[in-house]
């Protein structure tokens, strides 16, 4: 049994408080004395020639105080990508120059191009309106393929649309070629991994403030990482000396990867605000977060699968083109590559994997991380084209995944896309989804959909992803540019309650509750007397930021050796406090005792002796008790699960319903058994949301015709069916000290696989012979498939 | 939004007066006008609301037909029909969300026209008048295409003459994103035979499919449509559905309405 409120304890979230009574403290909340408001000028076509911008008569409007350009940040640097990543021959990406404002072009629809500072945001908006503006408009770049076979250039400069063209493993391409040549089967898929909106709920907002007195910034900013935008901000975009600048990242109500980057507005209002003397705010409208915030997904992917005869693996291949849209935001170079092509060999013991993808230029928004990242782009490719294989060759899709699986015994495993995964049971995951999702009386429910003039499919997905990124000397080997070890500081006051200072920041995943789980589990005192302090540089040590599901495991590890340490020295003072040797003292449960005796002091005794140091060996030990520590992973966690579910179509509308759906996990230890099962909840939202209803549309203008919750379609409540989420299969991550994997972005990663083979199934069931089907699998599309396979 | 006065009449006369200043606009709940004036897609000068007029509010039973004030929300419609007319109440009880039925009003929808929107769809099925301050008009005579009415401009439906049919029943098959209707087909069965609205489908809004009326006026049954075909000419293509999508579902979704028809 967990202790009350430790690790392991279904604590409830603390923070839900604020947030659920109205009193979260957003960005857009913030009200400074004598704010003023930026609004940007968006441009309106995808691709054009800024031929002139006339700000004189929006100068003249009421409330105006400046209007800047693009011509005001020539002197400065562009937004960088976080990840250098080389084509196959060697070349370094092409990386073109991403202003704060738009200079002598535009390259998206909603590329600011001017941003006008004014009293009010009514007033900005109307000073927008009188700029007098010539933009040229030219053929827009849209199609991937269209784009790397024709001469119009997203960027000039570089004469080319395509960023890079990557092989991985490149040294294992002939032998892939060589065995997919020679295979006795080979099962081929083209399919569409659909543009994702991320649509947080709350939008973007960005506050600068300069203070003349002491030449001091600060930056409040709806951030998944504050340190990192001000490393980009100080070192890249505007050089403010990092100890100029404060960022802080208050209540954020979702990122799901969108605001893990650096966006120009925040630039912007830090040089506005100089500028003026003024606090200066700009707050995205929903429009804007569709037309700017850094979309997600977005492959077009070919995969190979070659068998032998008895159903073996002999190799992945895949030719994917990633679109990266009109610039580099911060971390779209190394999603499709190194959080993709690493995970190509899935759950299974195949020996051989090629992956090729051509990163594309387009005058389309920057396409990024988003909830999964990479990841869910690998699970689909390999999932779907299992299912088909099995269905292609007369097998079971559970039996010849489980024949290819990597068996508990075989770990560490070496995969043959290049990761070390340390631990898995793959096959007890799959045993606990059979059972708990009562496949068995799948075909009696069959048999139930049918009387009722329904299809019903039942799929299956497995998976296996990597977490808790990752080694800062690994990922250093593969093109990043920045470490990504996380840091906390753990304060014990006076009184002997704590202040725990982490790198991670918590846009909804419940660190606040989490991490004092743990520190109160290791020290033996009430969680309530902890309490985390995250979200601003000027608090925290050092922090590299929530994504990649890796707050627990690699900050989370932070905090524990922070508080070991902590735990070490507080051991000393007891000692003394004792009067006995450090060697000789015990600490159980909020209390330091002596070996075989009775004598003992508490932690809140040491605490206060740590500040009250009278009677304290002040040559031997300092006074205070506060630790920091950084934590650079040894390797990435390696989450894995079972997932499946039964869906039921509609023949005569093509509408289909999710019935049922599974999800077993194996997240290694666990701390909060019900934020895991939130967070799992949630990735299922998304995965199915992204399976079954979003679709990002742009015409063949560049226009983007689903801007809109009119047109961009969320998953609601009664999209969605009751989930049976299980992690009781888990193994233990071998190289973190709290063995835990990470669970933040598994369910976007197992569910969209999972939804389109169950379709599949349900098509096949009802004597179609569909093949395939692309997300989203909407009404629309799977009439179509169906009734362009009668 | 653009800056703009509002005044809140509390008579149907001194709405009529309000709304003869140049570029005023009548407002109702306000549903699609105030999204649009967030957008800074119109300019009125003036907005003038409907929602204070008592006369336009509410719903009275006249025997076989319900007179539904202009300015009654979709809320009180799905409530206060649920006995006399439950297809219309239930109609009423699925657009949009809660926030759209307690402020968005039927006089509201129907002088839009959107050709998507639910209500012109039992307009039109029932043989629905539209009654405005000056005039009444048929509902056959009142939709004449996307976003397009008989109403001359500031004039204002103060009220709906609604016959209640035997047997009614609607269908929707909602757009994924929107909730409005991707096609949405009303079915009333009245003695003297049968309508059918096709609300979602077509570009020039919502319309009656009399192929289907005849049909199902002469044997009301799912199986009296079996042999018809629905042109997907004129039908609306977008990211949703393609026309032939739309005229499939046109037909799809009268049989479900006739069977399910009360």
């Amino acid at each position: 049994m967990p202790k009350d409120d430790g690790i392991g304890a279904a604590t409830v979230r603390r923070e839900d408080v604020r947030f659920l009574t109205g009193r979260g403290r957003y960005s857009d909340d913030i009200k400074a004395f004598g704010e003023c408001a930026a609004v940007f000028a968006r441009s309106t076509v995808a691709n054009g020639t800024i031929k002139s911008i006339n700000t004189e008569a929006a100068a003249a409007m009421p409330g105006v105080l400046a209007i800047f350009t693009g011509e005001d940040f020539v002197d400065v640097g562009g937004n960088p990508a976080g990840w250098l990543v080389n084509s196959r021959d060697g070349e370094p990406m092409k990386e073109p120059k991403r202003p704060v404002l738009a200079h002598g072009k535009v390259r998206h629809v909603g590329d600011a191009y001017a941003a006008v500072i004014a009293e009010t945001v009514e007033q900005g908006r109307d000073a927008v309106e009188a700029l007098e503006v010539d933009i040229e408009e030219h053929a827009a770049v849209i199609n991937m393929k269209d784009a790397l076979a024709g001469t119009n250039y997203v960027h000039d400069e570089i004469g080319t649309n395509q960023c890079f063209d990557w092989g991985w493993i490149e040294d294992n391409r002939a032998a892939t070629d060589e065995a997919i040549k020679g295979a006795h089967h080979v099962t081929t898929l083209e399919l569409v991994n659909n543009r994702l909106v991320p649509n947080a709920m709350e939008p973007r907002c960005s506050i600068g403030d300069y203070n003349h007195g002491t030449g001091d910034y600060t930056l409040q900013t709806t951030s998944q990482n504050p340190h990192l935008t001000r490393l980009l901000i100080s070192a890249f975009v505007l050089g403010i000396p990092e100890n100029k600048l404060t960022v802080i990242a208050p209540d954020v109500g979702g990122g799901f990867g969108s605001k893990i980057y650096h966006y120009g507005e925040e630039a912007l209002v830090l040089a506005a605000a100089k500028k003026l003397g003024r606090t200066v705010k700009w707050t995205s409208d929903r429009s804007e977060a569709f037309l700017t915030d850094a979309h997600g997904r977005d492959h077009v992917t070919k995969i190979e699968l070659a068998l032998d005869e008895k159903g073996n693996f002999l190799a992945f291949r895949t030719e994917t083109y990633a679109n990266v849209g009109a610039y580099l935001s911060n971390f779209s170079t190394v999603t499709p590559t190194f959080l993709h092509g690493t995970l190509m060999a899935g759950n299974y013991t195949v020996p051989l994997v090629y992956v090729n993808l051509k990163a594309v230029f387009t005058n389309t928004a920057p396409v990024d991380a988003y909830r999964g990242a990479g990841r869910p782009e690998a699970t689909f490719s390999l999932e779907r084209v299992i299912d088909m294989a099995a269905r292609e060759i007369g097998r079971d899709p559970i039996e010849l995944r489980r024949q290819n699986f990597i068996k508990p015994d075989q770990y560490p495993f070496a995969s043959a896309a290049g990761l070390e995964y340390d631990s898995g049971n793959y096959d007890a995951l799959m045993d606990q989804m059979e059972k708990v999702s009562d496949k068995a009386g799948f075909a009696a429910r069959r048999a139930e959909s049918e009387s009722k003039g329904l299809l019903r499919g039942f799929g299956v997905n497995a998976y296996v992803e990597a977490c808790g990124i990752a080694p800062s000397n690994l990922v250093g080997i593969l093109g990043s540019r920045v470490g990504l070890y996380d840091a906390a500081t753990v304060r014990v006051n006076a009184t002997g309650n704590l202040s725990v200072m982490v790198g991670a920041h918590s846009h909804g995943q419940g660190h606040e509750t989490v991490f004092p789980q743990i520190v109160a589990d290791m020290l033996g005192i009430d969680a309530a007397s902890i309490d985390i302090v995250h979200g601003d540089t000027s608090k925290i040590p050092f922090g590299m930021g929530t994504y990649g599901s890796r707050s627990l495991a690699v900050c989370g590890s932070a905090v524990v050796r922070a508080t070991e340490k902590v735990i070490a020295k507080a051991t000393k003072i007891a000692a003394h406090m004792l009067e006995a040797e450090a060697g000789d003292v015990d600490f159980n449960d909020g209390t330091f005792s002596v070996k075989g005796t009775n004598r003992s002091v508490s932690f809140g005794e040491v605490a206060l002796k740590a500040y009250i140091p009278h009677d304290y060996p002040i040559d031997l030990i300092e006074p205070g008790l506060e630790e920091t520590a950084f934590y650079d992973p040894a390797n990435f966690t390696y989450p894995s699960g079972a997932y499946c579910c039964e869906v039921e179509v509609d023949p005569e509308t093509g509408k289909v319903r999710v019935d049922r759906m599974t999800a077993v996990d194996d997240f290694g230890n666990v701390m909060n058994p019900m934020i895991v099962t939130g967070q799992v909840h949630g990735g299922l939202g998304q995965g199915i949301g992204q399976a079954l209803v979003e679709q990002t549309t742009y015409d063949d203008d560049g226009q983007l015709l689903s801007a809109s919750y009119m047109d961009y379609a969320m998953p609601r409540a009664d999209d969605l069916p009751f989930y049976v989420v299980d992690h009781s299969q888990s193994t233990v991550c071998t190289h973190n000290p709290l063995g835990a994997k990470g669970c933040g972005e598994a369910g976007a990663i197992g569910s969209p696989p999972t939804v389109v083979n169950a379709v599949i199934d349900a098509m096949q069931s009802g004597g179609k012979n569909i093949t395939h089907i692309d997300m989203p699998m909407t009404p629309h599309r799977v009439w179509t498939a169906m009734n362009n396979a009668q | 939004m653009y800056a703009f006065d509002i005044e809140r009449p509390t008579s149907v006369a001194d709405a009529v007066a309000a709304l003869k200043d140049e570029d005023a606009q009548a407002l109702g709940g306000g549903q699609t006008l105030i999204p649009t004036l967030k957008q800074r897609l119109a300019a009125p000068s003036k907005l003038v609301s409907l929602t204070g007029i008592a006369d336009m509010q509410g719903i009275a039973n006249d025997g076989d037909t319900l007179r539904i004030g202009g300015a009654t929300t979709h809320a009180t419609v799905a409530v206060d029909t649920a006995d006399t007319y439950p297809a219309l109440a239930d109609l009423a009880s699925h657009i949009g969300d809660p926030a759209v039925r307690n402020r968005g009003t039927i006089g509201g929808s129907l002088a839009n026209n959107d050709p998507s929107a639910c209500y012109p769809a039992v307009a039109l099925a029932s043989g629905a008048t539209i009654i405005t301050n000056t005039r009444e008009i048929a509902a056959d005579d009142y939709f004449q295409g996307m976003f397009t009415t008989a109403l001359e401009d500031g004039e204002i439906v103060t009220a709906i003459s609604m016959p209640v049919p035997e047997k009614a029943n609607y269908q929707k098959f909602v757009q994924p994103a929107s909730r409005f209707a991707l096609v949405g087909v009303f079915v009333a069965k009245f003695a003297d035979g049968v309508r059918v609205a096709v609300t979602g489908a077509s570009n020039e809004g919502v319309h009656r499919w009399t192929e289907a009326e005849d049909a199902l006026s002469a044997d009301f049954s799912a199986g009296a449509i079996a042999g018809l075909t629905v042109s997907a000419d004129n039908l609306i293509a977008d990211l949703h559905g393609s026309p032939e999508y739309r005229a499939h579902l046109v037909k799809v979704m009268t049989g479900r309405a006739v069977a399910a028809a009360s």
